[in-house]
């Protein structure tokens, strides 16, 4: 925007050097060759359609959008047991603001909230914990979501209850693990992806080395990234450079934030409070193993899953919803069936249509459009 | 099933927004008040059904018409901001400024205004005192009178402490009409100062972020910026007042009404570095956070210059800046091109802007 430097942001969007690293990025593409590199994070999504990163890329780079949007990844029945909490007895619901309109079978936190649910919207869940001083007799259930970037901070948020012992807090513990998707991804048989552009918030806190068996083992080269609009082009740079000289690694763009050994002190307030689940639904991608946390035992008095007799909805997702192909980099979002006619950000059938970091919202609200028209309006 | 390419995709889909909307919802959200598409549906489907008459067609923030050979400008808002005071000014200070700014941006010199209050049992009478002594500040500022009023009170709970509600009247005595349907292409697009002041202000006043800052609302009346405008840019086809929704919701309904592409260069548009960064932290776009004093307008393009000019000459336009311009293509649709050097589309929100989770 106009007038008003800002330092640490600046630097990295700064067009002069997205030129010379698109020169690159160019110079290292072969004649005939395609690729496909997937974006795992929804910051990552959200970065590139905000500052029109593809504008940069030659037609054979191709950029598909992974499945680390946390809102997109949450299964309807999920939000139903959300909402059946929000609407018990004494019960205040506190929710990050990007799922208020997460569809469920039975409409969304805001749809509840019209039929009277209490539900907040907080900015970090220890906003929960004051709520909870501050209403002693009510219930506050944090709705807590998100992959590693998110979960230490729904744990410093159990510990701290324990120490004040406030136990009219609990959490509604629906935390992710980004691995067992990237396995799951993986695994997928049609599959093509050539390099992943890694998650920087999770790996501020798992590090790198979780990464290493898809460099190693299946032959994909990985590039931590930084969120800004030049991290994302030199990460693509470094992976087309790792393809150029048949190397497969992982390496860390982002070494302005993120340690290669990860936050162990993070890890351990994790460790510490929860443990993994032995399944969880995954929207699109089905359940996978090991891929969600829950809280120890330790913690059970904290846990709104142990205090409510929760119905565990299970709610197919609707058939004509390709949420999951879109998820796994099968298809572009405007590929699915019902990409911006029965499905647009107004009326949401997939999660993917909600969030502005989903791949469908991001393409919908700004990237709607073939860049062929897009240079010929920038030009005219 | 045959395979539709990308294209079609996209042509099927401008099609579908182009139908009248329909409200599905069964209640109300507070998406419904936010300004964006889920307002524009129930205005449309619901209210503009109901009242339907050519002075409320068009939907712009006024109506205008001639009565007894004078033309004049008639609008009405309702406020309801939490917190009531805050940094720059209070729901008072707003509820004039508001209404003044729909006449004022009509082109007409406001004249009188209504209060409404509603009030909640248990109100301090302290604070309504501030209020309207706010009220009758920004009168004297505006050079409007509120001439007319009233007063309920409701139980503890049925409110939130004080809503105020003004209606007003102005006259246009200049020979202009001012259209959302008027722009077209090489037209310039124009803000009269830096965007989202308002709206950052309110967040950061509701304590809910712990972050501090000197930032100010912009409430201001816009009566005499406006005047400078259409001295020096007689061919002015439009302005508005870029509240709810901000600046990115004006320039959706400006390309819709006149059926053009409205494409901005972000570099150019004008933001405060503390509102720009509580808007990187919260991850929302100050393109769509309200102002309460500030103005888009559409001028022909060889008047963008003088139009600027003249509004700089003005402590409250000193920043007054050409954001975009008016193209033919794609029509319907806000374009900027990013200060990364690319481009994204920029879409009516549905809703109030969420913070991102990470």
């Amino acid at each position: 925007m106009g007038a008003g430097g800002m330092r640490f942001v600046d630097e990295f969007r700064d067009r002069d050097t997205a030129r010379g690293v698109a020169a690159s990025i160019d110079r290292l593409c072969e004649p005939g060759r395609r690729y496909g590199f997937m974006e795992i994070c929804g910051g990552h999504t959200h970065t590139i359609y905000k500052h029109g990163i593809e504008d940069y890329l030659p037609e054979a780079v191709g950029l598909v959008h992974g499945p680390g949007c946390p809102v997109c990844v949450i299964p309807m029945g999920r939000v139903d047991d959300a909402i059946w909490i929000a609407e018990q007895d004494g019960v205040i619901m506190t929710s990050f603001g990007d799922l208020l309109r997460v569809p469920g079978s039975r409409g969304s936190f805001l749809e509840a909230k019209a039929r009277g649910a209490d539900i907040r919207m907080v900015y970090s869940p220890l906003d929960s914990l004051r709520i909870a001083r501050e209403n002693p007799d009510r219930r506050v259930v944090f709705m807590a979501i998100g992959f590693e970037t998110t979960t230490p901070s729904t744990a410093m948020t159990v510990l701290r209850a324990a120490a004040e012992g406030l136990d009219n807090f609990a959490v509604f513990c629906n935390h992710v693990t980004i691995i067992p998707a990237l396995e799951a991804i993986l695994a997928s048989p049609d599959l093509h992806i050539d390099g992943f552009i890694g998650p920087g918030h999770v790996s501020t806190v798992i590090g790198c080395e979780p990464y290493r068996f898809i460099a190693e083992e299946r032959g994909k080269p990985f590039v931590v990234a930084g969120f800004e609009p030049l991290d994302i082009l030199q990460s693509i740079q470094m992976l087309l450079l790792q393809l150029h000289e048949g190397r497969s690694e992982v390496e860390n763009q982002y070494t302005r934030v993120v340690p290669w050994e990860g936050n162990k002190r993070a890890l351990g307030a994790i460790n510490e409070v929860m443990e993994p689940r032995p399944t969880f639904e995954w929207r699109g991608l089905g359940w996978i193993p090991d891929s969600a946390m829950q809280l120890r035992e330790k913690y059970a008095r904290f846990d709104a899953e142990r205090l409510y007799s929760i119905p565990a909805t299970r709610v197919s997702d609707p058939p004509a919803c390709q949420c999951g192909e879109v998820l796994r980099g099968m298809i572009k979002p405007w590929e699915c069936r019902v990409f911006g006619t029965a499905c647009t950000p107004e009326t949401p059938i997939g999660t993917c249509m909600v969030s502005s970091e989903g791949a469908c919202a991001a393409y919908y609200n700004f990237g709607r459009f073939t860049r062929h028209r897009v240079r010929q309006a920038s030009s005219a | 099933m045959t395979q539709r390419t990308e294209k079609e995709v996209l042509e099927r889909i401008e099609r579908i927004r182009r139908r009248p909307p329909r409200v599905t919802d069964e209640r109300i959200t507070l998406a419904h008040g936010a300004g964006g598409k889920a307002t524009h549906t129930l205005i449309e489907a619901l209210f503009l059904d109901a009242f339907r008459n050519p002075l409320l067609e068009p939907l712009e923030d006024q109506a205008v018409f001639t009565i007894g050979g004078a033309r004049l400008a008639f609008t009405t808002d309702t406020y309801v901001v939490s917190p009531l005071f805050f940094p720059g000014g209070d729901i008072g200070d707003l509820a004039v400024n508001g209404t003044v700014n729909d006449l004022a941006v009509s082109g007409a010199r406001p004249l009188y205004l209504s209060a409404g209050f509603v009030l909640e049992e248990g109100f301090p009478v302290a604070d309504l005192r501030r209020i309207t002594a706010s009220m009758a500040a920004a009168a004297q500022r505006a050079d409007v009178q509120i001439v007319t009023g009233d007063t309920k009170v409701v139980q503890r709970g049925k409110a939130d402490a004080c809503f105020v509600n003004t209606a007003g009247v102005g006259v246009l005595e200049r020979p202009v009409t001012l259209s959302a349907k008027a722009a077209r292409p090489g037209d310039a697009v124009i803000v009269s100062g830096p965007v989202g002041d308002h709206g950052i202000t309110i967040m950061l006043a509701r304590g809910e972020l712990g972050i501090e800052s000197d930032l100010r609302s912009d409430t201001a009346p816009l009566t005499e910026l406006v005047g400078l405008l259409l001295d020096a840019a007689p061919r002015t086809r439009f302005i508005r007042d870029a509240t709810r929704g901000g600046v990115a919701t004006i320039c959706n309904e400006l390309a819709e009404a006149s059926q053009v592409a409205v494409v901005l260069e972000e570099e150019a548009i004008p933001v405060r570095p503390e509102v720009r960064g509580a808007s990187e932290i919260l991850g929302i776009d100050p393109l769509y956070v309200a102002c309460e004093g500030r103005f888009v307008a559409v001028v022909a393009g060889d008047e963008a210059e003088p139009a600027v000019a003249a509004l700089r000459t003005h402590p409250e336009g000193e920043r007054a800046a050409v954001i975009g311009r008016i193209a033919d293509d794609p029509p319907g649709l806000v374009l900027v091109n990013t200060g990364f050097g690319g481009m994204r589309i920029v879409d009516m929100l549905v809703g109030d802007p969420l913070p991102r989770i990470c």
